[in-house]
């Protein structure tokens, strides 16, 4: 059943990415039905009726699959809730009189852009890189000429259901971004679809993921903060097919 | 624009004027689109790089849109207010996408999903561009799958398909229960391969301001870049709306945050006609709102109506806890009223029905706002097991949310706004009455009728994206050849720049009272109560008169702090609150003008002795188009009337 509590909260404020930034501490009382984000939201709202600047956080969907959300919570990506992205966290999960501490997302390629919020871009350029099967519209044959086993179309799944938030980045000591990386790669690499291109994909996707962030140093804590539970058995498949790469490329171009 | 020069009271006594031409190639229906293909002007490849075009969205509608294009050769400037163009509301789709591929050899066809769209819409779609949708449903699923989107398969490793609502055969393919999600990480793959080419060029964070017309013709937007606050001019060709629809007028509902109506509105306010805003489809699961500072409503699957039996105590304000309330004290009002099709009643059925209960009095749930969705009898039919395997990411979402366990105790549910079926007038080329200005996937108003059925939302807005605005493009772009781009220097585009500019301004020095968000809540509130589930007369010109004075107060007494240069997410929700007031004015006007009953779209006034809706073919079977004459002018009622050459219209019945 719902209960009144007070939170003590101890925020991140940042007025832009090249300003000192500082905790700012609020005791807020909220009904434990409220999401963690209503928490926010009712605190902004106080904010802004005391003639003070509300949090600057980010949310879209606010149902865990745009990626968009996503904060640290107690030193937690997320949050302490397993399998949670931080806008499906609930109040329930804390007590009256517990300290919160809300940071962005830490990371030398995620620089802060005010408050909580943080630059991704980078995210978006290691796609761009490569991330996709070139097929242009109108060119594709009927989709069940290529019968797909039902095992790699559901561990393509597996690894497609990536959302994008970056807690994998934040969670890691490296700032690696192994995991978000080798989801799209292992998605594209498990499907006849995605073969023709599979060797030429890895290398230029890891040598994407490699000028902006950290080296993987097998931790684990990516999969850990994941919201989606996407496995490290795919950071294995990419690092297998990136050693593959190296030598199938140089094949495929005759220069063996 | 927040003063009374430019924003005013939209006093609107509605005239009807001149009838629409929506350009609907002529011949018999399953030619119309082939014969039209053929007549239309092609931009040959090597012109195609003189092309500019805009398109605004990066949801499947606009993603698909910007891929496609740059295939062909256009130089494509991409838009997103998202800081990646991967979070689109899209994403959050659950269900899956209709295509007519007969897959599963039960009798489906080109035809028969035609013709279950145009009766799900109940009548008041267009034929000729249903049945398009439906020729080209198939072509979306190859193409999707050649992109790698993990659609689901059977062990002999080829698609699978389900049923859904509103069809009898199962045409429905689905990726788990993240369609959404899937199909726009393909669309947008295949958009970022065209960035990687340099045929696309991505501006995130980028909000539509405004929409430039010279000469009556559509020449680019302005834009404000959400982290510096720049105001800026963007000039071309073409200009495409892949924008969304308007669902959070009502505040909450299962919109993202984000979504908007604004860039539609701003092209409205530029001449381009806004059609049927009152058609809005309300979806009947969705979890109630749980206090005050409810943020949004959550959507569970429609298709736990499948084993799940809704009910609410035969008491009025009856406290007790579900278990406690015996079998003969409850109500199970579906099931009663309607024997034939009982707890599987259409989308619009439900959620009257349930509303009138809860309106009665037996309202469950500590805010006494839902009905009970209860699988006790189901599991103790098929057992937890069975009913695990079937809705088992949807029971753990449940109870994250509520804290409460759904084999436990019955779900509690409430209906909630889901989908806009309105949205920008469109011609069978999908341009806007703007030449040049063109609209596609939710935001235009064209293929669902009064009401959407289950899993089309995601074919039509790849069917616009990928396989129909990439042709009519081409036919209204190629006699433009030679003519270069308005320069970003004109006139229309400097005036534009700054009076977005002031209105940035105007929303800082107001220095009122109130956030936004609270003008945003009490608006929803309005529109909720008076053009909601239900509508009448008295309640639209209720709404009318309201909405118009939270409007005056809103401009007065808001309270945006902070500064125009700097990320400032209040400063960005006034300006699409502001174009919600004016909206929300607008659809309570288009739905005291439709006097009768059609899918989204229920009158009190005109329903049938059993409390169904009844349409007035003789009288509505037309699309109402509404033009914008300036602030707090009247706006004009265009009619687009509605012929129907190939299905005999029917009076739906469930019972």
């Amino acid at each position: 059943m719902s209960e009144v509590i007070t939170v003590n909260l101890k925020i991140w404020r940042q007025e832009g990415p090249d300003k000192e930034g500082h905790f700012e501490e609020h005791a807020q009382k909220i009904t434990t039905e409220a999401s963690f984000l209503e928490m926010i939201d009712v605190l902004n709202e106080d904010l802004n009726n005391k003639g003070l600047e509300p949090v600057a956080i980010e949310s879209d969907c606010r149902e865990g699959i745009c990626g968009t959300c996503g904060v640290m919570i107690n030193g937690q990506a997320h949050g302490p809730r397993k399998a949670t992205t931080t806008c499906q966290l609930h109040m329930r999960e804390f007590s009256d009189g517990d300290q919160i501490v809300i940071e962005p997302f830490r990371a030398g390629s995620f620089p802060v852009i005010r408050d909580l919020v943080v630059d991704r871009s980078p995210f978006d350029q290691i796609i761009e890189s490569g991330g996709y099967i070139s097929v242009n519209t109108g060119a594709a044959s009927d989709a069940n000429l290529t019968p797909v086993p039902k095992e790699a179309a559901d561990q393509a799944f597996d690894a497609a259901a990536c959302i994008g938030c970056g807690a994998c980045v934040a969670a890691c000591p490296n700032s690696a971004a192994q995991l978000f990386t080798s989801a799209k790669i292992a998605h594209m690499g498990s499907l006849p679809q995605g073969q023709p291109e599979r060797w030429k994909r890895t290398e230029s996707m890891v040598g994407t993921m490699e000028e902006f962030f950290g080296s993987c140093t097998n931790h684990g804590e990516c999969h850990e903060a994941c919201p989606k539970e996407i496995s490290l058995d795919f950071i294995a498949f990419m690092n297998r097919d990136y050693m593959k790469a190296k030598i199938k490329n140089r094949a495929l171009s005759g220069q063996r | 624009m927040p003063n009374e020069t430019t924003r005013g009271s939209l006093n609107m006594e509605t005239e009807t004027n001149t009838l629409l031409d929506s350009r609907v190639p002529s011949g018999p229906l399953e030619d119309k689109w082939e014969n039209h293909k053929f007549s239309m002007k092609l931009v040959n490849p090597n012109n195609k790089r003189k092309f500019d075009v805009i398109v605004v969205g990066t949801g499947l509608a606009g993603a698909s849109a910007a891929a496609s294009l740059g295939e062909l050769g256009y130089k494509v400037k991409a838009f997103t207010f998202h800081d990646s163009p991967r979070r689109a509301h899209s994403i959050a789709a659950q269900g899956g996408i209709n295509a007519a591929k007969n897959y599963k050899n039960d009798g489906d066809s080109v035809y028969r999903l035609f013709y279950d769209t145009i009766k799900g819409g109940d009548y008041r779609s267009r034929e000729a561009n249903v049945h398009r949708l439906a020729e080209v449903s198939t072509n979306i699923i190859d193409q999707a799958t050649a992109q790698g989107v993990p659609f689901a398969r059977e062990y002999g490793g080829l698609l699978d398909n389900r049923s859904f609502g509103g069809a009898q055969v199962s045409r429905t393919f689905y990726a788990r229960g993240q369609t959404g999600q899937q199909l726009l990480l393909g669309a947008y793959s295949a958009m970022m391969r065209q960035v990687s080419a340099g045929s696309v060029e991505l501006h995130t964070r980028s909000e539509l301001l405004d929409v430039v017309t010279k000469d009556g013709k559509a020449c680019g937007i302005v834009t404000r870049d959400l982290l510096s606050g720049e105001v800026s001019a963007h000039s071309a060709h073409a200009v495409v709306l892949a924008t969304g629809g308007y669902g959070n007028v009502y505040f909450l509902s299962t919109n993202a945050m984000m979504s908007n109506v604004t860039a539609a509105w701003r092209a409205h306010r530029r001449g381009a006609f806004f059609a049927n805003p009152c058609y809005t489809q309300i979806h009947p699961t969705c979890i109630p709102a749980s206090d005050d500072f409810q943020s949004k409503l959550t959507l569970m699957s429609e298709s736990l109506r499948n084993d799940g039996r809704i009910w609410v105590p035969d008491a009025f304000d009856d406290s007790r806890p579900a278990h406690e309330i015996p079998e003969n004290e409850r109500d199970y009002y579906l099931e009663t009223k309607y024997p034939a099709f009982g707890n599987l009643v259409p989308r619009d059925v439900a959620s009257r029905n349930a509303k009138n209960v809860v309106d009665q009095g037996h309202g469950v749930g500590p805010l006494k706002n839902g009905v009970y969705l209860d699988f006790a009898a189901a599991v103790e039919r098929d057992g937890q097991d069975a009913i695990s395997a079937k809705y088992g990411n949807l029971f753990d979402m449940y109870e994250s949310i509520t804290g409460e366990n759904p084999y436990e105790v019955p779900m509690r549910i409430y209906p909630a706004i889901h989908y806009t079926m309105g949205g920008v007038w469109v011609d069978y080329n999908l341009m806007t009455t703007i030449p040049g200005l063109y609209a596609i996937g939710e935001a235009n108003f064209s293929d669902h009728g009064a009401n959407r059925l289950g899993a089309s939302a995601l074919m039509q807005g790849l069917a616009d994206g990928y396989f129909v605005l990439p042709y009519t493009i081409g036919d209204g772009l190629a006699d433009q050849l030679g003519n270069p781009a308005v320069s970003t220097d004109d006139p229309v585009f400097t005036n534009a720049v700054s009076a977005i500019e002031d209105e940035t301004a105007k929303w800082l020095s107001i220095n009122g009272t109130r956030s936004v968000d609270y003008f945003h809540r009490e608006l929803g509130r309005l529109v909720w109560d008076h053009i909601g589930m239900s509508r009448n007369k008295e309640g639209l010109e209720k709404a009318i008169s309201e909405i118009s004075a939270l409007k005056e107060e809103f401009y007065s007494d808001v309270r945006v702090l902070g500064s125009a240069d700097t990320l400032n997410l209040s400063l960005e929700k006034a300006g699409r609150v502001s174009d919600f007031f004016e909206l929300a004015e607008l659809m309570a006007h288009d739905a005291l003008k439709r006097e009768e009953s059609c899918g989204g779209h229920f009158r009190e006034e005109h329903q049938t002795p059993e409390g169904e809706a009844q349409r007035d073919d003789e009288g509505f079977a037309h699309v109402a188009a509404w033009e914008w004459n300036g602030a707090g002018s009247l706006q004009t009622r265009h009619v687009e009337q509605l012929d129907f050459e190939n299905v005999t219209l029917t009076q739906r019945s469930y019972k």
